[in-house]
């Protein structure tokens, strides 16, 4: 099966697409995007967030053949054409939220959908509940919480 | 495995009669995660997401017709205020991940006595729109469920729609689980107050082989509320509720929880969704 899609902004083929693979196998070992992290292969633990057609969902629950024709951006296609850092990674770096680091573009990508449906800074109940499924098994989520109002303080979006 | 993506609802009935083995898939948060740990191989999977109808719903007379691929996250935003219920339930499902691609047809499709969609569904008498190339048919959703994760649907039918009545009165939904986020629930229940008709209704998730009411609960709440008069619940009335709906549940030892706690849980649950209901239409009588 071939599957094509939009991905950051690229018209993108995959070919021999086994039909009951996922997204973040086709982002991940067919299209060499291994930022979105392959952790618990069941939506549990958010490492594999990307954008699709606008939502943030788990790349490992979407069907290879459900992208065909999807617009996604992963966590690469939120870093600027010169490999700046955005406002939500540069928060990250900054307010020490990354350590083993496997969580992170995950967490990135849901900050990013946060921040982007939010009108004003969140509150910390608002933050929680949005990271709900995005597990970090390093940080205890102190140094995330800092980096998500860090990032809203400068307007985020 | 063949992946079939049908662009119309007729395509789709067509395919299922085709392929009566094939698997539908829509939010995938069930069947994905059967896939990736290999536990099944179905012969083939039916792509519903590109189905438009069903990601549909409006009013259809007495009830709110929903497509069943309207997802939880829009469940909540665009239909919290007709279905207050559902809404509540559909809040505590999984992350804003999984609300964003999971489905009140996946929920009922899967049919597991776990569905955080079922206990409000049940408690506000919803029906089951299922379809075939044969025809539709509407089944209640008390009716729906026949054992874990099984159900009345025949293999070429399709979920087309769910039909629930807007609110008419107070409704709650309460979880247990062991932590406040991505939970399956340990129990669950809902209940809806239908002022006009003088009537409770129940749902029970996670405590039974299937989801299911609790019958005499809601007939002893029929006949004890003052529905003309609402003045506060007396104790003995909340516990006889919490005992009857504990009654109604048949729970297992799993691993998530007992037998026993879960009845003992059910019963706080009940009470607690009960006062809080009865209070909200202290305040504010009917819609």
């Amino acid at each position: 099966m071939r599957v094509t899609c939009t991905i950051n902004g690229e018209l993108r083929q995959a070919d021999d697409v086994w039909p009951g693979e996922s997204l973040l196998y086709i982002l991940r070992e067919r299209l060499g995007l291994p930022g979105s992290k392959n952790a618990c292969e069941q939506g549990e633990c958010g490492s594999c967030t990307v954008y699709l057609d606008g939502l943030a969902v788990c790349a490992c629950l979407v069907a290879a053949g459900q992208a065909e024709g999807a617009v996604i951006t992963t966590v690469e296609g939120l870093t600027g054409a010169d490999g700046a850092l955005n406002t939500v990674q540069q928060a990250f770096v900054e307010a020490g939220a990354v350590q083993c680091g496997f969580c992170t573009p995950g967490l990135v990508v849901a900050v990013h959908d946060l921040l982007a449906r939010s009108q004003a800074p969140p509150s910390d109940p608002d933050i929680r509940e949005a990271l709900a499924g995005n597990l970090c098994r390093c940080t205890g989520y102190e140094k995330i919480m800092d980096a998500v109002r860090l990032a809203a303080s400068r307007g985020a979006r | 495995m063949e992946f079939l993506r049908p662009a119309s609802w007729d395509e789709a009935l067509a395919a299922k009669a085709a392929h009566p083995d094939a698997v539908p898939i829509a939010g995938g948060t069930d069947v994905m995660v059967e896939l990736n740990f290999d536990r099944g191989r179905p012969a083939a999977l039916l792509d519903l997401t590109r189905i438009s109808t069903l990601t549909e719903w409006g009013s259809d007379g007495d009830h709110m017709r929903v497509g069943a691929g309207v997802t939880y996250q829009r469940i909540i935003t665009e239909l919290g205020s007709v279905l207050p219920g559902l809404a509540m339930a559909s809040r505590s499902v999984g992350s804003p991940q999984i609300r964003n691609r999971g489905t009140v047809g996946g929920n009922l499709g899967s049919a597991s006595p776990a569905g955080d969609a079922h206990p409000p569904l049940l408690a506000g008498d919803a029906i089951v729109e299922l379809a075939s190339v044969r025809g539709v048919r509407q089944v209640p959703v008390a009716d729906f469920f026949t054992g874990p994760k099984r159900s009345v649907a025949e293999p070429d039918e399709l979920i087309s729609a769910f039909l629930l009545a807007p609110a008419s009165g107070p409704e709650q939904f309460s979880k247990v689980g062991t932590r406040n986020a991505m939970v399956i629930s340990v129990c669950s229940f809902a209940i809806a107050l239908h002022p006009w008709q003088r009537k409770v209704g129940t749902g029970i998730g996670s405590a039974a082989p299937t989801p299911r009411r609790a019958f005499e609960a809601e007939e002893m709440l029929a006949v004890e509320l003052s529905w003309e008069r609402p003045v506060a619940l007396t104790e003995a009335v909340e516990r006889r509720f919490g005992d009857l709906v504990a009654a109604a549940a048949s729970p297992i030892d799993d691993v998530r929880g007992t037998a026993a706690y879960r009845r003992q849980a059910l019963s706080v649950l009940a009470r607690r969704t009960l006062r809080w209901a009865w209070d909200a239409y202290r305040t504010e009588p009917a819609r």
